[in-house]
C-alpha cells in the first residue's frame, strides 16, 4: 500500500490524485445536488467520512474485513491462452470475481457498513441493477444484523432472479420498483426518497462511484483497494507498470477503483469500456460519455443520457449493472481532461467475450466484465508482443446464465 | 414585477390577515386545453398564489401521485419553453397573482440557466423552486435569476438546523417554502402544532414569510397551517382530484377547480374561525 505514496511523481503538471476539492468537485462535475432534507445528511456523512479515512483504528477493522471476510487480496492472473489468443500483449486479470459474493461490490459495502456503524444508523437502504451490489450490501448487513431494504427496478427483478433469491435468503428485503422503465436509475430514485422519508436512522449504501458528494469519493477509496494490489501484483510479476489498464463502466465503482491509484504514472495507459446495448448508430446503449452530454441526475453533475429537453432517457444494455443513463463524476472530468479513453462494446461484442474467456480459461465474467473483455483483441494488438494489460474482472458470470442462455437460444 | 409580485400579493393578505392558499399543479396536466383551462381559472376559485410543476423524468423528491403527473405531461410533449408560453398565455388575463415554477434542475440547465431566467422573466414567472438545487449549488441560477428579478425561492426542512438556516435564508427571495415533513409529496402528513415553532424558527432567520408545503391534503389541514403560516400550499390532493377525474371519465377541470375553492375557503376562515 506504501508504494503508491512513494511513486507519485512529485512536480506533476496535473496532480490527478487531488480530486475530488471540498465540495466534491472533479471538474465541474460531483457536487451535492440532492433536496434539502437531505443535504444536512450528506454533509453529516462527509464529516463522518472525514474522521473516519484517517483513523487508523476504522482503517484496520476493514482491512482485517477484507482480508478474512471478503478474501483479500484478489490474485491478479496471468490469461496465457487469451494472451496467446490475441497474440499481441501478455493479459492479466484482476480476479475481483473471486470476492466474497462475486464481485468487487463488497469492498466498498464492507467499508460504508462500518461507517454506517460508526455513525449509529440501524437501518440500510441500497439500490441495484445487476443485484451484486444488493446481494453485497444484504451481505454486510447479515453480517452486522442491521435490517436491509433493496430498491430493484422491476425489470431487473425479472433478470436477475438468482440475486433476488440470494438477496431473501440473506434477510433483506428487496422492493420492486415499477417507475420509469424499471430499472437501476428508478431504483436509485426510489432509494433516494426512502432517504428522504427516513432521515433520522438510514443509512444510503450507494454502490457505484456516483450520487452526492462524498460518495464518489468515498466509493472510489474503498475500491481503490483493486488499484492498490494490483500495483504491487504487477510491479512484483513483471517489474514495472503496466501498459493499459482496462475495466467496464457503467457508474464507475470497479474501473476507478483500478484507475485511481494510476492516475498519475503517465506511462500508464487508462481505457474505460462502455455498453453500447444495440450499438452506438442507435438510441438503444448506455454509454453515457460517448452518447451523452453533461447534466444533474441523482445528487451530481456528470455525462448523461438526455433528451433535447434535458429529459433523462433509458439506457439499454444486455447487462444490468450497466444499464444506467449516467456515470461516475470523476470518470466525466478523466474523459475531459484526456487522461482516460472511453471505448465501447455491444451486446453481441461482451456476448462473444463472455464466451471466450469461459472457453480459453475457464472463468466465466460476469455481462458486466465481458465489456472489458470485449476490447481486448484491439487492445492487446496495439499495444503489442512485450506489452502488459491488466484486466478488471469485475465480477463472475453466474448470475447471467439465463440471460445469456435466451440470448443464445440454449435450455438452462 | 416578478418579486415584487409575490411581496405585494403577500402584503395584501398580510394586510387582511390572512394566509395565502399556494395551488400547485403540474403544467400541461392531462392535456393542453385542460391544463391552460385549470390555469385560467385558479385564481377565481381561490388561488393566491400559483405553483406550476415543470416536469422532470426523475422527480427524486416526488410521491407517486406528481410522479404520474409528470409523466402525464412529458406524454403530451410538455417542455420547457412550452411552459412559459403557457405562463405568456396566462399572463394575458391576470397580471396580479404571483406564479411560481417549481421543478428540477436539469430542464433548465438544458435549456440554459442564463436564457431560462430571461424567458421566464419576460414571460411573467415571478419565482423558481429547484428541488434537487441547494443554495451550495444555486450560485449560478441564483445570479442569473436576481439579474432578472425572478425570485429563487429557497426550501428548509425539518432537517434543516440553525447554522443551515443561515445559508438557505441568505439567498433566498418572495419567501422561504418550509417543507414540513420530512419525505416525498403527498406523503406523510403535517401536523400544525409540530411546524409552528419551526416556521417561527425561518421566519425569523429570513425575514421573509413562510409558506408551508408537504402534507396538506384537506380544508381542515390547510386551516391549520393557515393559523400559523404565511401560505399553505396543496399539491398532491389536487393532483389525485385531477386523476381520479381522469380515471372515471369526469371533467379534470371543474373537480380541480372545484377542490381549490374548498381548500382556499379553508385557508380564508382559518383566522376568523380561531380568532
Amino acid at each position: 500500500m506504501s508504494l503508491v505514496a512513494t511513486a507519485k511523481p512529485p512536480a506533476l503538471l496535473n496532480d490527478y490524485q487531488a480530486f475530488p476539492d471540498a465540495d466534491g468537485r472533479f471538474g465541474d462535475y460531483g457536487g451535492r445536488y440532492v433536496p434539502e432534507t437531505l443535504m444536512p445528511l450528506v454533509l453529516d456523512l462527509d464529516r463522518a467520512y472525514a474522521e473516519a479515512k484517517v483513523d487508523p483504528a476504522f482503517q484496520a477493522k476493514l482491512a482485517g474485513y477484507l482480508a478474512t471476510y471478503v478474501g483479500r487480496p484478489s490474485p491478479l492472473y496471468l490469461a496465457e491462452r487469451l494472451t496467446a489468443h490475441f497474440g499481441g500483449a501478455k493479459i492479466y486479470l484482476k480476479r475481483e470475481e473471486l470476492n466474497h459474493t462475486g464481485a468487487h461490490k463488497i469492498n466498498n459495502c464492507m467499508g460504508q457498513i462500518l461507517l454506517a456503524r460508526r455513525m449509529d444508523k440501524t437501518r440500510i437502504i441500497a439500490e441495484t441493477g445487476a443485484g451484486q451490489h444488493g446481494v453485497a450490501t444484504a451481505t454486510v448487513c447479515a453480517l452486522f444484523g442491521l435490517p436491509c431494504i433493496v430498491y430493484m427496478g422491476a425489470v431487473d427483478v425479472e433478470r436477475q432472479a438468482p440475486n433476488v433469491l440470494r438477496m431473501n435468503l440473506l434477510g433483506a428485503e428487496v422492493r420492486p420498483v415499477t417507475s420509469g422503465a424499471s430499472t437501476l436509475k428508478d431504483a436509485m430514485n426510489e432509494a433516494l426518497r426512502d432517504w428522504v422519508s427516513n432521515v433520522e436512522d438510514t443509512y444510503y449504501l450507494i454502490g457505484s462511484a456516483a450520487g452526492p458528494h462524498p460518495y464518489p469519493v468515498m466509493v472510489r477509496d474503498f475500491q481503490a483497494v483493486i488499484g492498490l494490489e494490483t500495483r504491487e501484483q504487477i510491479l512484483h510479476a513483471e517489474g514495472r507498470l503496466p501498459d493499459v489498464l482496462v475495466a467496464c463502466v457503467g457508474g464507475g465503482s470497479n474501473a476507478i477503483g483500478l484507475f485511481h491509484p494510476f492516475l498519475n504514472d503517465e506511462g500508464v495507459r487508462i481505457i474505460g469500456v462502455e455498453a453500447a446495448g444495440d450499438g452506438m448508430d442507435t438510441d438503444r446503449h448506455a454509454a453515457a460519455l460517448n452518447g451523452g452530454r453533461p447534466g444533474v441526475l441523482h445528487g451530481n453533475k456528470t455525462y448523461l443520457l438526455q433528451t433535447a429537453d434535458g429529459q433523462i432517457t433509458e439506457a439499454h444494455s444486455i447487462s444490468a449493472g450497466l444499464d444506467y443513463p449516467g456515470i461516475g463524476p470523476e470518470h466525466a472530468w478523466l474523459h475531459d481532461v484526456g487522461r482516460a479513453q472511453y471505448l465501447t462494446a455491444t451486446d453481441d461484442e461482451a456476448l462473444e467475450a463472455f464466451q471466450l474467456c469461459a472457453r480459453l480459461e475457464g472463468i466465466v465474467p460476469a455481462l458486466e466484465s465481458a465489456h472489458a473483455l470485449a476490447r481486448l483483441p484491439q487492445i492487446a494488438v496495439e499495444v503489442g508482443k512485450g506489452g502488459v494489460v491488466v484486466l478488471n474482472l469485475s465480477g463472475r458470470g453466474d448470475k447471467d446464465l439465463a440471460t445469456v442462455a435466451a440470448r443464445l437460444g440454449l435450455p438452462v | 414585477m416578478s418579486v415584487a409580485r409575490i411581496a405585494a400579493r403577500l402584503a395584501a393578505l398580510a394586510d387582511e390577515n390572512r394566509a395565502a392558499f399556494v395551488a400547485y399543479v403540474m403544467a400541461g396536466d392531462p392535456d393542453p386545453a385542460s391544463a391552460a383551462a385549470i390555469l385560467k381559472g385558479l385564481p377565481g376559485a381561490g388561488a393566491d398564489i400559483i405553483e406550476l410543476g415543470l416536469p422532470f423524468s426523475d422527480p427524486v423528491a416526488d410521491g407517486p401521485s406528481i410522479q404520474r403527473a409528470g409523466i402525464r405531461a412529458l406524454e403530451q410533449g410538455v417542455t420547457v419553453a412550452g411552459v412559459l408560453d403557457r405562463v405568456r398565455e396566462f399572463r394575458e388575463t391576470d397580471t396580479a397573482t404571483p406564479l411560481i415554477l417549481m421543478g428540477y434542475l436539469n430542464p433548465l440547465l438544458s435549456y440554459g440557466l442564463a436564457a431560462f431566467a430571461a424567458h421566464a422573466a419576460e414571460a411573467g414567472v415571478d419565482g423558481v423552486i429547484v428541488v434537487d438545487c441547494p443554495p451550495e449549488e444555486a450560485g449560478t441560477l441564483g445570479d442569473a435569476l436576481d439579474r432578472q428579478g425572478v425570485a429563487l425561492i429557497r426550501l428548509a426542512t425539518p432537517t434543516t438546523d440553525a447554522d443551515r438556516l443561515k445559508i438557505v435564508a441568505q439567498g433566498t427571495r418572495g419567501f422561504v417554502y418550509y417543507v414540513s415533513v420530512s419525505g416525498v409529496t403527498g406523503g406523510k402528513q403535517a401536523q400544525a402544532q409540530d411546524i409552528a415553532p419551526a416556521i417561527a424558527r425561518v421566519r425569523a432567520a429570513s425575514g421573509l414569510p413562510v409558506v408551508v408545503g408537504f402534507g396538506i391534503r384537506t380544508p381542515a389541514q390547510a386551516a391549520a397551517v393557515a393559523r400559523v403560516a404565511d401560505g399553505a400550499v396543496v399539491g398532491t390532493a389536487l393532483v389525485d382530484v385531477l386523476a381520479d377525474a381522469l380515471a372515471s371519465g369526469r371533467d379534470p377541470v371543474a373537480g380541480v377547480l372545484a377542490t381549490v375553492a374548498s381548500l382556499a375557503q379553508g385557508v380564508r376562515a382559518a383566522r376568523l374561525v380561531a380568532a
